[in-house]
């Protein structure tokens, strides 16, 4: 398939509702009661249980932000933080129970892992329930493994660099929440020198009305490994609120390189706060590929923290904002050790009154001789009601450092629309091409299905009813 | 005698609230190549833009026809696939979108079918070859920092895919050097297929040496308010327009 060629599919497979039964639910809000409850389900040892409860009492303490969205209609104590499918995390699809696995496969989960994916892991509202590994990547040392059973099969490691060390739960009110209740997610160790040829991806799927989702990935790269990971998230429509707070922590070691694509696709009723931080060391690399669609709120700023000497990172992104939402999504690149890099290259769109925002920070450290950066951010609005800003905050420590910034931002202009409608374009299609103009560099920078998976959302969003 | 390609009559247009075209009436016949002279800002790319149907100019009165058919208020698009065609004096920059890509997606919306990709690869290496342009223009963006007359070029290169009925040339030889404009009029000469009618405008009388037109027309105060043959272009050189405002 070529890149430009979009694929026609039924959009409305990201929207189906699941009948599906639950084994176990919390009550609404958030308690001590709520997460000691949620730590006895997974029967969990005791240090991750004190560890919920530290952050509980953080989260309780700490102030909810007053930048970036407007949060105030977020009721979390309405938000039910744990809800369990009646089934067991399985090794196989066909033992997964039928609703569920009609769901991913409907989102082409278990097809792409057969056409592609060195290992597959989908969570399904709270928990987990499919995951599964190439056979030569676990004979090579990789781990791949759901966090739950991270927990109790690699505590040590796991007691080591959970929250611990890169996302704590004191860095602000979403991060205590997390640590306070969070479910699911992966944990992937890679060891020295081990290149995962092929992806492996996580899939978070909500389903439950009013429910909260708390993955947490945890990904190491040792010493020259390297692997890719793909995030793809979705939920059906609800007129409650859901809530969507997961978090992503990783560590590159010297000479490693991690990719780590997302797309998300939340429904307009989805609250998503994430958190999303990489440590990368001396001459590791990390690349961030992020698309943002969907959502009634997002706040979502990947920081890579350049620790080591030669350290780089790219932060590439697209995000799409229609009626009534709201998407602050940004990258920080923190330049800590000499002959660091960081390039970002981030677009975001926005249509029938919706705004996203480029909210960025570029810090060089005191240390950071011979740095260099690049920051470009873009915002196309598609008519006059709907608001694109950038808001990049660049702090510069050392004068030895070579720094390049840009940021635009305009609407379609209605002599571009004109010139090609008269080459015979419709105004629909017009507007589709400019779009597709628009996001053609992070296009080019994703992987063939990526792109082709990006350009069938914002068709899904072009084509959104207006009113 | 022959047929009627296009009719205005009596039309008057309004650019932000201005009034331009003050009941211009044209006629231009099915192969005819007829050139629109006159003074910078009398309207005649205001002309061009309403044919095409830029909703930017407002239509207060008068009618267009085509082809027998009344297009006063259709579609900017639907008037492409009814075979009008406009070369922009100033031609949009679309970033992202490769001229390769552009111009088959047009050709296959302005036609109805999927030309093949041989047949485009094809058709698309003649013309460049035609057009002395590098086969490197495909896969940049379109007129995405091109110069000036590579922006011309480009202008006739789609046309050459979209074969039209009616070719509007606004200025296609501003911004060419003395060989480019050779190329771009030859090019444009041998495109130009006994069916298909030239609106040309013009400032000079090197493209109309190439093109000869049939007719010149000379807009004035939003009208037309002299035609002739193709030695009205010289007399106008040699005498400028207050030769036509006095003489009318
Ligand atoms: N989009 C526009 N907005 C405002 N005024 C316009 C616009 N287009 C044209 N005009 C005005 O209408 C008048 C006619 O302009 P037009 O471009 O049609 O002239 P022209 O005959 O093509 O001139 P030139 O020979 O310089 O190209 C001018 O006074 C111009 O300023
Ligand atoms: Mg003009």
């Amino acid at each position: 398939m070529k890149k430009d060629e979009i694929r026609e599919i039924d959009f409305s497979i990201y929207d189906i509702r699941d009948d599906v039964k639950y084994e176990f639910q919390t009550g609404k809000g958030l308690s001590k009661e709520v997460v000691l409850e949620i730590s006895e389900q997974k029967n969990e040892p005791s240090w991750m249980r004190e560890f919920r409860l530290e952050a509980l009492a953080i989260y309780q303490k700490m102030p909810m932000p007053t930048w970036g969205v407007d949060l105030s209609e977020l009721d979390i104590d309405s938000i039910i933080a744990y809800i369990r499918p009646s089934a067991k995390m399985q090794r196989s699809w066909e033992e997964v129970p039928e609703e569920i696995r009609r769901t991913f496969e409907r989102l082409g989960i278990p097809e792409a892992e057969r056409k592609g994916l060195a290992g597959v892991g989908a969570q399904y509202d709270s928990e987990v329930i499919y995951h599964n590994i190439k056979e030569s990547l676990t004979k090579q040392g990789v781990i791949f493994e759901d966090m739950d059973t991270a927990v109790k099969k690699y505590p040590d490691i796991i007691k080591e660099y959970f929250m611990t060390k890169n996302v704590l739960p004191t860095d602000h009110k979403f991060a205590a929440l997390h640590a306070a209740i969070w479910s699911g997610g992966t944990f992937v160790y890679v060891p020295q020198g081990v290149k995962v040829e092929v992806p492996l991806q996580a899939y978070f799927r909500m389903n439950a009305p009013g429910s909260g989702q708390f993955e947490h990935t945890l990904i190491i790269a040792d010493k020259g490994s390297e692997v890719h990971f793909i995030e793809g998230c979705s939920a059906p429509q609800y007129s409650v609120s859901n809530l969507h707070a997961g978090c992503v922590e990783l560590f590159i070691n010297e000479g490693a390189r991690i990719i780590y694509s997302t797309i998300e696709n939340w429904s307009k009723n989805t609250y998503n706060l994430n958190t999303k931080r990489a440590i990368v060391e001396k001459d590791g690399i990390i690349e961030w590929i992020s698309g943002s669609f969907g959502s009634k709120k997002t706040m979502l700023y990947p920081a890579s923290i350049l620790k080591g000497e030669g350290a780089k990172a790219e932060y590439t992104s697209v995000t799409f904002a229609a009626k009534g939402q709201h998407l602050d999504t940004g990258s920080k690149m923190i330049h800590l050790a000499p002959n660091t890099s960081s390039k970002v290259l981030a677009k975001s769109i926005s249509k029938d009154g919706g705004i996203s925002s480029y909210r960025g920070l570029l810090k060089i450290g005191t240390n950071a001789e011979g740095a260099k950066a690049s920051v470009q951010c873009e915002g196309l609005m598609l008519d006059d009601i709907s608001r694109s800003d950038t808001m990049p905050v660049i702090d510069i420590e050392n004068d030895n450092v070579d720094i390049g910034h840009e940021a635009k931002v305009g609407r379609i202009s209605e002599e571009q629309i004109f010139y090609l409608m008269s080459r015979g374009l419709s105004e629909d299609d017009a507007r589709a091409m400019i779009v597709r103009g628009f996001v053609e560099p992070i296009a080019k920078a994703l992987p063939l299905e990526y792109a082709v998976e990006m350009n069938r959302l914002i068709k899904l969003e072009l084509e959104g009813a207006i009113g | 005698m022959r047929e009627t390609l296009l009719e205005i009559r009596d039309l008057h247009v309004e650019v932000e609230d201005k009034h331009i075209l003050k009941g211009l009436d044209l006629t231009i016949k099915r192969g005819e190549v007829h050139a629109i002279m006159g003074p910078n800002g009398s309207g005649k790319s205001t002309l061009c833009h309403s044919i095409m149907g830029n909703p930017r100019y407002k239509v207060t009165g008068g009618e267009i026809f085509f082809e027998g058919k009344d297009i006063t208020n259709l579609k900017v698009n639907e008037r492409a696939k009814k075979g009008i065609f406009l070369s922009f004096q100033s031609p949009e920059e679309i970033p992202g979108i490769t001229v390769d890509n552009f111009i088959r997606t047009s050709v296959n919306i302005v036609t109805g079918q999927n030309m093949s990709m041989l047949q485009f690869a094809k058709e698309m290496k003649n013309t460049l070859e035609l057009l002395d342009m590098d086969s490197e223009y495909r896969t940049r963006y379109l007129n995405v920092g091109f110069s000036g007359g590579e922006k011309k070029k480009t202008e006739i290169l789609q046309m050459a895919f979209l074969k039209p009925k009616l070719i509007m040339l606004d200025e296609i030889d501003s911004g060419l050097d003395i060989d480019a404009l050779k190329v771009v009029a030859e090019a444009v000469k041998k495109l130009k297929t006994e069916d298909m009618s030239i609106l040309i405008v013009t400032h000079y009388n090197r493209i109309l040496d190439y093109l000869e037109p049939d007719v010149i027309s000379v807009l004035m105060d939003g009208r037309i308010v002299k035609s002739g043959d193709k030695d009205l272009a010289k007399i106008l050189e040699e005498k400028g327009y207050d030769f036509v405002r006095n003489g009318v």
